[in-house]
This record gives structure tokens, C-alpha cells and sequence, in this order.
């Protein structure tokens, strides 16, 4: 088992034929993603890398039954682009885009409320489940099968720590990475939500960062309901108390969004705390020994 | 992005927000004749700067006469102000405000932001506004409000009746806060703004309600359709370095430490500064070079660790991606040895083409110091620089 993708799911690309999707579809058919065709609007009919190019999501999903997407469009055009995924009822919307403006993505989060699609990113390394499926940016060979599930609103820090466990002997069942923005489509605490119920997750990582409050929000979650292990980095706590504009920052947050105040919440609800970079790994490892 | 007090009174008023009567100059003698065109009893100069904390730091300061804001306005344009949002270097004055001052009745706190929890914007005012806002906000959390707006259904007549309430005003104010409330929505979703700050706005003797100060930052991701906003940004605002490192799409932050680090995405650039202060050092900057660094901007990357007299030694970390490895060992070959770079640097490079790129830097005769994890590039950075437990 895994969380969200597996060698069952049957992937479409958006932007498929621009430069990014064209070399990040390539990784994905060479890591054995069940890859079907693409999206490029005005290029339907035509073939790339081998598969089907379609006008439109929908047209996509009836000629080739894909369930899930994976996205690379230019920001101007995310918008349209999610919500077109979301309207053609996917299961799954991968956003790698980064840079889409915050109203476009508080239009999209208002937009997929009551819908079956579940969006991850945006500004995200993306979902593989190894050996399985990949879809997103992440380079494949660090990664290896088994029991740790990884969730990150990092990048590279997720390849770091996905590194850290592969080099322990520490497979993963699926890493997720919800990205970085202030409004991702998905959250901690929903995803925490799946590996609760997933077999083959018997541990969890969580790589935070200051800002927001994904983490103390996670914490709740793993204090009142989660029941695996839980091992956590917050990057950022040498970050100096930023140059800012305004008090309003500071009064929304009331004192939330520090290094140390996320790393409390999460040792307060039991869940092990890896204070250096370097000690993702091993941190997790030595969580194990105490189920 | 964020712009200055006078920019944003200026949207203010396009978008039917009353302002004080103000001139901004970037010179004492035009102070002086902005002065004498503004009615009224007298004047306050406000240093236009991207910071808070102005009224506390000097930054703001009452003059009776126009030769009194001549003076003013001398001392302060050109001069570094240094507030408690600034950060210890402070930021320069280059431009001031001279603004007709007003009759306060009473001081009131409002802020509209983007509510990371709520996903939604939302309203913050209080009764007590004022230099000491964030004290109340800790002490007096009551004081508060916190009202966030649905998006679908703008700002509606009994949201603004809660926000009277809460700001103690009478009723006859319903009409003017109405307005006011409606303006500052609208300007914020038009423009694509994150924040706007009014602290404080004021009830006048003349029953107005007036924004004294205004703070206002926009959605960088946006600028690319706002061109308006795009224009006021104001470069001078930027330290020389970030400027430089902006122009390249590097993501730089100096700090004072004296390890430069040199990373690709930001978790992991921050992850690198922390793990630089566990070993007992401090970090040089922030450094980010993105997932599409090629040889030139490692070579700007380099040039900005060069000339930060600070920089005992240079830790890089790549963990390759989108971004592949060989690529960054040809740039740093290139980098280092055209810029001639005398200090440590210390070489951690994972992920794609990592193998091909350990291979190029041992091929180049350069005397660098590879690391295979993070612990031990840390630890071989301040090793070598002996920057430890300072």
C-alpha cells in the first residue's frame, strides 16, 4: 500500500510538451510512472515522447481513463489550468508551478471545496510512491520502497531527508511534498489523516519551516489521534527575527510560526524532534525502537 | 513587494479614501515649500522607509513652522534610521513626508491581510491603536478584532456594524466607516495586496475618520499582472547585495556570521544556516540559487560572497533535482578560480549527476574540501576556519 499514487494510477501532464513537462514526463516514464498523454492546448492530435497530446482534461481523461495529472504550466496560466483538472473530476492534481499569484490560489482553494479531486502544490516537488510512481520533480534514485511516509513543505530539504533514510536502509512509502506557498491544496493534517490509515506507513517524517502554522496544526492532529511514530525537522531556527512591514503579521500569528514554538507543539504532542539537518534520519531510526 | 506611505496614501485617495494633506520631497528646502502650500496648524515629517517602529526610532517628528520642517526634514533625509523592524543596519532615508497635521480625538489600529489560517482576508482592528499595538495584542488579546470576509460575498453591512461596535464608535459613523472599510477591500483585491496597515487611523475633532500612517505590501506572484504596483517598487530599499543577487534570481539575505553558504531551495538553504550555528558558527547570508542556476549566476553567487569582507569561508550545498550537479561543479570551477577565491570552500554536492560532478571538481586541480553529508560539511567548514564557538 501507499498513500495517493501507485502503480495503478494513470497519469496525464499539463504542459506536457513545454520544456519542463517535456523533461520531467521523460524521468517519469523512465522511473516506470504509468505516464498516458498530456495536455497542451492547440497541440491536440498530435504525439510527444511517444503518447497522445490533447486540447482539453476532459478529452484527455475519456480517451485514456486518467485519474491523476501532474502540472507545469507558466503560472499566468495555472489558475486556469486547476480549475480545468479539478472540473474534469480527477482524482488526484499534482501543481509544480511556482510563482502562482495567492488570489488565483484562494480562487482555487474556494473552487475545490466539495469536489472529489485532491490538489497538491502548489510550488511542490510533488508525490512518488518508489518503485512505483513518480510525479513531479524529484530526482528517483535516492528514493527506495518501504515503511516511512515523508511529508515536507520543502524541495531539496525533502531530498535531503528522503537521503538520510535511503542511506539508514530506511524505505519510503510515499513522500509528499505540499509545498511551499502560503495556500497549499493540501495540508499536513489531511495527508497525516492517510498514512494514519495506511499498512505499509509505520512511521512518519514531517519537515516544516517557519511560518503559517501547518506544524501546530499537525501537532494537534498527532497529540489527539495519530498512531504512529512521528520524527521532525523545523528548518529555519537560525533564521533571524525577520526585517518586517507592519504589526499585523505578528498579531494574526500571536507568537505562532517560530522554529521553536512548532518544534514544541510537535514534542508536546510526542513526536520526536530532530534538532540538527543531519539527524532526520537516524532521529526517525531511534523513533522506531521505542513502538 | 512592499511600498512606501506615501505610495499608498495615493492609492488611497484614487480609491476615495480621504488622506491628510501631504507632499512628499527628498530635499529640505522643498520641505520647506511644501510647508508653506499645506494648510494648517502645523506639520509632521515621516521618513519614508519599508519598516515600522518609525515613531519610536525618530522617524516621525512634529514641526510648528516651515523653516522647523525644513530643519527636520534635513536631519532626517540621507540619514540611516534605525527601527525596531529595520533590522540593526537600518535602512537610508532618501524621501520624506511633510504632512498637514490633524486634531486626534481617538487612535484606532486597522489592518486587512490575507489569513494564511482562514484562507481568507480578513480584518484586524482595535480600539487601541497606536505606537504600542503589539503590546496590547499580547497583554489585552480582548482588544482585538478579528473578522475575517468571504471572498464570494465581499465585506457586508453587518460586518462593518461589528467593527463600529468594536471600535466604540457612535452610529452616526456608520456611513464614513462603511465607505472606508469598502475602499480598503476593494483597493486590496484590485491591486492584489497581502497587507494593508492603517495604525493609526483617527477620529478627528471635525468627526472624520483619517488613516494617519498607511503600510501596504503586494503578492510578489502577481506583479507580472499588476504593472501599476510593479512600478513602485523602490530598489533603493534593497541592500546593494539582494539588489544584485534579485537582478540574477538569486534569493540572498545577508546576515552577519562568517560562513557563506551557497545552497539550491530555501529549506535547504535555511536547514544549512542551522545546522552552520549548531557547530558553533554563524552564517554569512541566506542564499538560494534556485532550481534553474547555470554557470553565471554561481558566478554572481560568488561574487557577492567575495565582497562581504566577513566571509571566512564558503560552504556549498547542492542536492541536485531539476538542478544537476555537473553543471554547478563547472560553474564553481569557473567561479572560483576567475575570481581567485583565497577563503575555504567546502563542497557537498547529492542528487543528479552527482557522481560525474565529484569527478570534474577532483580533475580540477582547485584546492577544495568535498564533504559527503551535511554533518560533515559543517563540521569541515568550520574546521577549516576555525570559527568555531564564537
Amino acid at each position: 500500500m501507499s498513500i495517493l499514487i501507485d502503480k495503478h494510477t494513470k497519469l496525464i501532464c499539463q504542459g506536457f510538451t513545454g520544456k519542463q513537462g517535456t523533461f520531467h514526463s521523460q524521468k517519469a516514464l523512465e522511473y516506470g510512472s504509468f505516464l498516458v498523454g498530456g495536455v497542451t492546448p492547440g497541440k491536440g492530435g498530435t504525439n510527444h515522447l511517444g503518447l497522445p497530446v490533447f486540447d482539453t482534461v476532459r478529452e484527455a481523461k475519456e480517451k485514456t481513463g486518467a485519474n491523476a495529472s501532474v502540472i507545469y504550466v507558466p503560472p499566468a496560466f495555472a489558475l486556469s489550468a486547476l480549475v480545468e483538472a479539478i472540473s474534469a473530476e480527477l482524482d488526484l492534481v499534482v501543481c509544480i508551478t511556482e510563482g502562482i499569484p495567492l488570489y488565483d490560489m484562494l480562487r482555487v482553494k474556494q473552487f475545490i471545496k466539495g469536489k472529489k479531486t485532491r490538489l497538491i502544490g502548489p510550488n511542490c516537488p510533488g508525490v512518488i510512491t518508489p518503485g512505483q510512481c513518480k510525479v513531479g520533480i524529484m530526482p528517483g534514485y535516492i528514493h527506495q520502497s518501504g515503511p516511512i511516509g515523508v511529508l515536507s513543505r520543502s524541495g531539496t530539504l525533502t531530498y535531503e531527508a528522503v537521503w538520510q533514510l535511503s542511506s539508514l536502509g530506511l524505505g519510503q512509502s510515499t513522500c509528499v511534498g505540499i509545498g511551499g506557498d502560503p495556500f497549499p491544496g493540501t495540508d499536513f493534517v489531511e495527508l497525516l489523516r492517510l498514512f494514519n490509515q495506511d499498512e505499509q506507513t509505520e512511521a512518519v517524517v514531517i519537515i516544516g519551516e517557519i511560518g503559517g502554522e501547518l506544524e501546530e496544526q499537525a501537532a494537534e492532529y498527532i497529540k489527539t489521534e495519530f498512531k504512529k511514530p512521528v520524527t521532525a525537522f523545523i528548518a529555519g531556527s537560525s533564521a533571524p527575527e525577520g526585517k518586517r512591514m507592519g504589526h499585523a503579521g505578528a498579531i494574526i500569528s500571536g507568537g505562532r510560526g517560530t522554529a521553536k514554538g512548532k518544534q514544541k507543539a510537535l514534542a508536546d504532542a510526542g513526536a520526536f524532534i530532530a534538532h540538527s539537518p543531519a539527524q532526520i534520519g537516524i532521529t526517525l531510526k531511534n523513533s522506531l525502537k521505542t513502538v | 513587494m512592499e511600498i512606501h506611505e506615501y505610495q499608498a496614501k495615493a492609492l488611497f485617495r484614487e480609491f476615495g479614501i480621504k488622506t491628510p494633506q501631504s507632499t512628499v520631497v527628498n530635499q529640505a528646502d522643498q520641505a520647506f515649500e511644501a510647508a508653506k502650500k499645506i494648510k494648517g496648524d502645523g506639520w509632521v515629517v515621516k521618513a519614508q522607509v519599508h519598516a515600522g517602529g518609525r515613531g519610536k526610532a525618530g522617524g516621525i517628528k512634529k514641526a510648528d513652522t516651515p523653516e522647523a520642517v525644513r530643519k527636520v526634514a534635513a536631519e532626517m533625509i540621507g540619514q540611516k534610521l534605525v527601527t525596531a523592524q529595520t533590522g540593526q543596519e537600518g535602512k537610508t532615508v532618501h524621501q520624506v513626508l511633510v504632512e498637514a497635521i490633524c486634531e486626534i480625538e481617538k487612535e484606532f489600529y486597522l489592518a486587512l491581510l490575507l489569513d494564511r489560517v482562514a484562507q481568507k482576508p480578513c480584518f484586524i482592528v482595535s480600539s487601541e491603536g497606536g505606537m504600542s499595538i503589539e503590546e496590547v495584542a499580547e497583554k489585552s488579546p480582548e482588544k482585538i478584532f478579528k473578522l475575517t470576509v468571504d471572498p464570494l460575498c465581499g465585506l457586508l453591512s453587518f460586518q462593518v456594524m461589528a467593527i463600529l461596535k468594536n471600535l466604540n464608535l457612535p452610529l452616526s459613523f456608520f456611513k464614513k466607516l462603511s465607505a472606508l472599510l469598502h475602499s480598503l477591500y476593494n483597493l486590496m483585491v484590485q491591486k492584489e495586496s497581502t497587507l494593508i496597515e492603517i495604525n493609526p487611523l483617527v477620529r478627528t475633532a471635525q468627526e472624520e475618520l483619517l488613516p494617519l500612517d498607511a503600510k501596504m505590501s503586494l503578492d510578489d506572484n502577481a506583479l507580472f499582472r499588476q504593472e501599476k504596483m510593479k512600478a513602485l517598487m523602490d530598489l533603493k530599499e534593497l541592500p546593494l547585495e539582494e539588489r544584485k543577487a534579485a537582478a540574477h534570481e538569486l534569493s540572498f539575505v545577508k546576515l552577519s556570521g562568517s560562513i557563506g553558504c551557497l545552497v539550491n531551495g530555501a529549506g535547504l538553504a535555511m536547514a544549512t544556516m542551522d545546522i552552520v550555528k549548531l557547530k558553533g558558527a554563524e552564517p554569512a547570508n541566506f542564499l538560494d540559487v534556485g532550481g534553474g542556476v547555470d554557470s553565471e549566476k554561481i558566478d554572481v553567487a560568488f561574487q557577492i560572497l567575495k565582497e562581504d569582507p566577513n566571509v571566512k569561508g564558503i560552504l556549498v550545498n547542492i542536492f541536485g533535482g531539476i538542478v544537476k550537479c555537473d553543471l554547478i561543479a563547472k560553474g564553481l570551477i569557473k567561479a572560483i578560480s576567475v575570481l581567485n577565491i583565497k577563503v575555504p570552500v567546502v563542497v557537498r554536492l547529492e542528487g543528479t549527476h552527482a557522481k560525474q560532478a565529484r569527478r570534474i571538481l577532483d580533475n580540477s586541480g582547485l584546492d577544495l574540501s568535498f564533504a559527503d553529508n551535511l554533518e560533515d560539511a559543517a563540521q569541515k567548514i568550520i574546521s577549516l576556519t576555525g570559527e568555531n564557538g564564537k
